[in-house]
């Protein structure tokens, strides 16, 4: 294939090198910086300050270290936190909700189903600074909205942030996911030509019958690639701390919110950067797994 | 099986009336063609039968139940859509055995029975393919074994044949009509292929703006088309149709235009009273009924030679007149037709149609109206 340019190669790379700089200079070498920096026992203050010794694995070993894994606020105790975070916030949560939420707008009307696509997008547009406020707002002891209603209908009020941490942050990144997940397979659905269902509809199926062997089937692959980018986000979510801090008592510590305590709170430096490393070797796990099932969609299309 | 009627349908789209105030009866074991032009409403009111779309006002009965509000679930009908609407997902044996599934028959049960059917329609040896394994012509068949391995009251067609090339359409035209024949279904059949609803029905329904034209048999709808709409709509190429000036003298009908001669007719009752001494008609002739004047025909026209086409068994002799109407005569004949730039086409008194000003047919006296 010939290839056309509109620019000659110099000016072309002029016009990327302040882009391609600060990529550099703000991504690619703190990247391999904090792989370096895991490697040795940096801190904020004192002498490793200045002059950090290289300490080799120890800090992965630290973090993997038997004795301590499942103690509450080690490495360990916040992974599995995670996956519970991300198994309830984002795969039944989000997912499953969405699919819901999506099924149940093929069948009303198309006003009522234009009025829920924009107060989905609404949501989805938000800032997460300004969700993580309303719901903070929302479950406040004091002058909470929620308490109000449990006063209001007669029930005593909730600490829910003290007594439910780990549901409020579920149920908050419920809340500020699943119109991402709704769209998408609501598009998807919309995407199946309606003579299959009407079909289906003629031979006597029910709704959810039609769900199971024509409305799922066929969006399969939008609901993997659904998984994996909402799977992906919530791991890495940290807004979470904004509601919780990661408390009381790191009930509500994950991972990333565990990074940032042992980087930046804790100022050690190297075990910080060590958990970054083992984050972002997870992510590469999901990466490679979504561009894997992505190429085989794609092989599929073209065969 | 079971007859249909329609109390007064209306469907409204918003402002759009797509059927206006429709009343109709389908008899036990009637296949009824809805024949029209895109628009006419013919597929909103077969998706009203099979409850996809629900009258603004009226009442629908299958048989003697209301289904006016039902779920398409209850009407114990089968419908085989215009896209075919298979499963990409399952092989042919899950496709065509899928209405029973969702009635919970066992799988062994459910696919003996699709084979069943699909050996009827010989398919039976696809059942394991998928549906973008096997031709276009082996999917419409597909369609219509899953609309048949259960058994319905009515079976509803939305142009099943619009999809398949001109020589499959043939074949699987001649085999519904062949079952047809076989099963005695209720089938309503929409299209707007005009020689698929002559070929298949038993009654035709012409539609035209949400309103049917003529309901009749094929073979009346033909012979004695009910408006200038319809007589242009069925048969192939379309009846002629020409402005003329009649006159009421000495007992008989004279009709008058440009190069164009006709006997004096009979007065009918029906021409008397849509005359009133002078006026305007239109004569219709189909194409079939004219041949080459020789000199000595009762009624001629003449015209510059147009097009002079040659289709195998017959010749379509189209020729033009001064005021760009067309008139087109088939021929049959072996022979080659050597033919002048002027061209005189010649017709009998008894293939003669008369239409009045708004359309209407006025027919002859004796004719049944």
């Amino acid at each position: 294939m010939k290839s056309f340019s509109l620019l000659s190669r110099g000016t072309g790379v002029a016009f990327l090198a302040p882009a391609g700089l600060l990529i550099g200079a703000f991504v690619i070498a703190p990247f391999f910086w904090v792989i370096f920096v895991s490697f040795t026992n940096r801190s904020l203050l004192g002498r490793t300050a200045v002059d950090p010794d290289f300490v080799g694995l120890a800090n992965y070993f630290s973090l993997f270290d038997a004795a301590t894994f499942f103690t509450r606020g080690e490495f360990g105790s916040s992974l599995i936190l995670t996956i519970q975070f991300v198994l309830l916030s984002a795969v039944v949560g989000q997912a499953a909700l969405g699919m819901l939420l999506a099924w149940m707008l093929q069948s009303v009307p198309k006003s009522l189903k234009h009025v829920t696509e924009t107060v989905a997008i609404g949501a989805w547009i938000l800032p997460e600074v300004v969700i993580a406020f309303a719901w903070f707002a929302f479950l406040d002891y004091e002058n909470g909205t929620l308490n109000m209603i449990m006063e209001a209908l007669g029930f005593p009020p909730g600490d829910w942030l003290l007594s439910f941490p780990f549901w409020a942050i579920v149920v908050f990144n419920t809340w500020r996911g699943t119109a991402f997940s709704m769209m998408l397979f609501n598009s998807a659905f919309s995407s199946i030509p309606p003579s299959y269902f009407q079909a289906a509809d003629v031979a006597g199926a029910s709704s959810w019958q039609k769900f199971r062997d024509i409305g799922l089937p066929l969006i399969r692959g939008h609901v993997v690639t659904d998984l994996i980018l909402i799977t992906m986000w919530s791991f890495n979510v940290f807004t979470p701390f904004l509601l919780t801090s990661g408390g009381p008592s790191y009930r509500t510590e994950i991972l990333p919110i565990y990074t940032y305590r042992i980087a930046f709170r804790d100022f050690d430096f190297g075990k910080g950067a060590a958990v970054g490393v083992v984050v972002m070797l997870i992510n590469l796990v999901f990466a490679l797994f979504y561009l894997w099932v992505m190429r085989r969609r794609a092989k599929g299309v073209a065969a | 099986m079971a007859s249909i009627r329609f109390k007064g349908i209306t469907k409204k789209f918003g402002e759009f009336v797509a059927v206006s105030d429709l009343d109709l009866e389908m008899h036990d074991g009637e296949f009824v063609c809805l024949l029209g032009p895109s628009g006419c409403g013919k597929t909103t009111t077969l998706r009203m039968i099979a409850g996809l779309e629900t009258p603004t006002a009226g009442q629908l009965l299958i048989g003697d139940r209301d289904v006016t509000f039902l779920h398409p679930k209850d009407r114990k009908i089968s419908m085989v859509f215009q896209d075919y609407a298979l499963y990409p997902h399952m092989n042919l044996a899950d496709n065509i055995a899928y209405p029973l599934k969702v009635r919970g028959e066992a799988e062994a049960k459910r696919h003996a029975r699709a084979r069943e059917v699909a050996d009827v329609l010989k398919i039976g040896h696809l059942m394991e393919r998928m549906p973008s394994q096997i031709s276009g012509g082996q999917q419409q068949r597909t369609s219509l074994a899953r609309a048949l391995v259960y058994p319905s009251e009515v079976y509803l067609f939305d142009e099943p044949l619009s999809n398949l090339d001109a020589k499959l359409r043939l074949e699987a035209r001649g085999f519904l009509n062949h079952l047809q024949r076989d099963m005695g279904m209720t089938a309503v059949y929409v299209t707007h292929d005009q020689a698929e609803a002559m070929a298949l029905a038993t009654r035709v329904a012409v539609m035209d703006a949400g309103k049917v034209v003529q309901y009749a048999p094929p073979m009346e709808v033909y012979r004695r088309p009910a408006t200038t709409f319809v007589a242009n709509f069925v048969g192939s190429p379309p009846m002629n149709l020409l402005p003329v000036e009649a006159m009421i003298a000495d007992g008989a009908l004279h009709l008058k235009a440009d190069r164009v001669s006709v006997a004096p007719l009979p007065v009918s009752r029906a021409v008397a009273a849509a005359l009133k001494g002078n006026g305007k008609l239109t004569l219709g002739v189909r194409p079939e009924h004219l041949s080459i004047a020789r000199g000595g025909e009762a009624n001629a026209i003449t015209g510059q030679l147009f097009a002079n086409e040659n289709m195998g068994p017959e010749k379509l002799v189209t020729l033009e007149r001064d005021d760009a109407a067309r008139f087109t005569a088939r021929i049959f004949t072996d022979d080659v037709i050597a033919l002048d730039a002027t061209v005189t086409l010649g017709f009998s008194s008894e293939h003669i149609h008369l239409f009045d000003q708004a359309g209407a047919r006025l027919p002859m006296d004796g004719e049944p109206v």
